[in-house]
């Protein structure tokens, strides 16, 4: 990491500039991840009285259980099938509203507000929609013969939860795919255009391609996305159920650390999450550096 | 028509159920909040009702008593304080280290950054009870401080400001010292000045992650006094699933989603900055 050429002298200022940050960093992350990794590795009694090492033990029962297997599975559907559908209609939008004159800005404004949108608000609003008595798009669904009811049925539950995760997401997407629009020169374009290429053909040849690092980015903080900030859409909601149905992993690292009181597995299955999200987030970390020249 | 009509003409359509489909959730819950409850159980209507006033009124003042729920207006200020203590205190922390290491060469100063990087691998989510044992044992449940000092710390912030820093000439910081300006009073009256436009878009985006919060407050708090509007929805909606309260729950869904709404429409510039500079 570079500096700055001209410097300030001295040992006492930075130690002083830094010392929130650390101290902050340091008592409320790092201790804590730290204290994940050491419960991961004991074996607490239910009154949390005493411990005893067990090393691996935690992480190969949880492994041996079939509902963290399940867990496993179906956070990578939710995660991959919100990604896809939020990022598939941002994309859409964002070449749509790229390529037309008048309206514009408007389209633009009310496709971004949504940022603001807390996840848990997000997940209310469209229980509420989907509510089996009074919700207007249930209701429309039992006028062509669907019964909708996500307090009992599994699959419609988990699509609740994609959909009201997708929605929230798709604002910010969307900004991100016109920024990375408008970068693209026109004149390449309209060459293209000239040797007739159509629209399609443009697409697939030329947009494409060139959004392909915004498309990278996004699949990366659409997915820690999915794996850490939809617990609020599913908390909110439909409460990881019903039965299991909507129990993605962060969702069970809570339940079972804070209903069960499994301190051991619970923590066993925060340092497999860390693991995850931390790896994503490296990536990303190392894709933004190489892409950003200061 | 020709095609190139015809793909305008469906370019629009297509842009028109999109955005009809972000705003459509919270219409429907806007007209649910002006309808009284035998209203809103026997099938919506599209358009609002009569009873806004009496609505907002009541969830404002008392709220869902009842279910040992308290009014929303002391919500709401609590998510005001908590939102903006997270923010100016985010600015200002990562003002500083983004100066430290930036503009001082100190051993350590690799290490500093690693350990300033693993907030942005550690989000709150993958070390949910440690974090609560040690805000537990500072004795900081149910309190502001509890609420807003542990969301502080930030990668993300901090690097912007050293990106923003970078930027600004060695010869500026050379005249300063010519002057004989310490490094506080070159933070203070160039940098700061200098990331004025910065600070502004963190702002924006600052203010909305704290109003937004979920998961901490639901750890943090047990006195429904300290409660933030955002994860009192959350009982309010149980509530209703067995009584249902609906008018009552979405006006409370209105109000809570006003003020981050109103702040990324009044600062639309800064909001789409801050986005992009915070992100990428």
């Amino acid at each position: 990491m570079r500096g700055k050429r001209v410097t300030f002298p001295g040992m006492a200022v930075p130690a002083i500039l830094l010392a929130p940050q650390l101290a902050v960093t340091f008592v409320f992350f790092v201790w804590p991840a730290i204290q994940s990794l050491r419960s991961a590795l004991f074996r607490q009694d239910a009154f949390g009285m005493s411990e005893e090492f067990v090393f691996l033990d935690n992480f190969i029962k949880l492994f041996a259980e079939p509902d963290y297997g399940q867990a496993f599975g179906l956070t990578l559907f939710f995660a991959l099938a919100t990604t896809v559908l939020s990022m598939g209609l941002a994309l859409l939008f964002a070449v749509l509203a790229d390529g037309v004159v008048k309206g514009a800005a408007i389209y633009k404004s009310l496709l971004t507000w949504p940022y603001a949108v807390a996840p848990a608000i997000a997940g209310v609003l469209w229980w509420f929609l989907f509510n089996p008595t009074i919700g207007i798009f249930s209701r429309a669904l039992a006028a062509i013969g669907i019964d909708w009811n996500h307090h009992l049925n599994s699959g419609q539950a988990l699509a609740l939860v994609i959909i009201a995760s997708a929605w929230k997401q798709l604002s910010y997407n969307f900004l991100f795919f016109l920024a990375g629009l408008q970068t693209i020169p026109k004149s390449l374009l309209e060459a293209a255009a000239l040797d007739g290429a159509d629209g399609f053909v443009r697409f697939r040849k030329i947009v494409l391609p060139l959004l392909m690092p915004t498309t990278f980015f996004l699949i990366v903080t659409n997915l820690v996305y999915a794996f850490c900030d939809t617990f609020a859409v599913i908390h909110a909601t439909t409460g990881g159920g019903p039965g299991t149905a909507t129990t993605t992993l962060i969702f069970k690292i809570y339940r079972d650390g804070f209903e069960s009181l499994d301190l051991g597995g619970s923590a066993a299955q925060s340092v497999i999450l860390m693991l995850l999200v931390g790896t994503l987030t490296i990536i990303q970390f190392r894709y933004i550096e190489r892409n950003i020249h200061y | 028509m020709s095609s190139t009509r015809f793909r305008i003409v469906a370019s629009h359509a297509a842009l028109i159920i999109g955005t009809a489909l972000m705003i459509l959730p919270v219409y429907m819950a806007f007209v649910a909040s002006t309808h009284d409850l035998s209203r809103s159980l026997t099938g919506l209507p599209l358009w609002p009702g009569a009873h806004l006033i009496d609505n907002y009124g009541q969830v404002l003042g008392e709220g869902m008593r009842s279910y040992g729920l308290p009014p929303i207006g002391p919500m709401l200020f609590n998510s005001f304080v908590v939102a903006l203590a997270i923010t100016f205190g985010k600015i200002a922390v990562s003002i500083l280290s983004g100066f430290a290491i930036t503009y001082f060469q100190f051993p350590f100063r690799i290490l500093a950054f690693w350990i300033i990087f693993a907030t942005m691998m550690l989000p709150v989510e993958v070390r949910i009870l440690p974090t609560y044992e040690v805000v537990a044992g500072f004795g900081m449940l149910d309190s502001y401080t509890g609420l807003s000092l542990p969301l502080i710390a930030s990668a993300t912030a901090t690097f912007l400001f050293r990106q923003v820093f970078m930027t600004v000439p060695d010869e500026l910081t050379e005249a300063a010292r010519i002057d004989g300006a310490g490094p506080w009073r070159f933070l203070w009256w160039i940098l700061i000045p200098m990331s004025r436009t910065n600070i502004a878009a963190l702002f924006v985006i600052t203010f909305i992650y704290g109003w937004n919060q979920y998961l901490w407050p639901l750890l943090m708090t047990k006195d429904v006094s300290y409660y933030t509007v955002i994860m009192g929805i959350q009982r309010m909606a149980r509530a209703s699933d067995f009584q249902p309260q609906w008018h009552l729950v979405m006006a409370t869904v209105i109000l809570a989603l006003l003020p981050p709404v109103i702040v990324v429409a009044a600062m639309q510039k800064q909001f789409v900055k801050g986005l992009f500079e915070t992100e990428k």
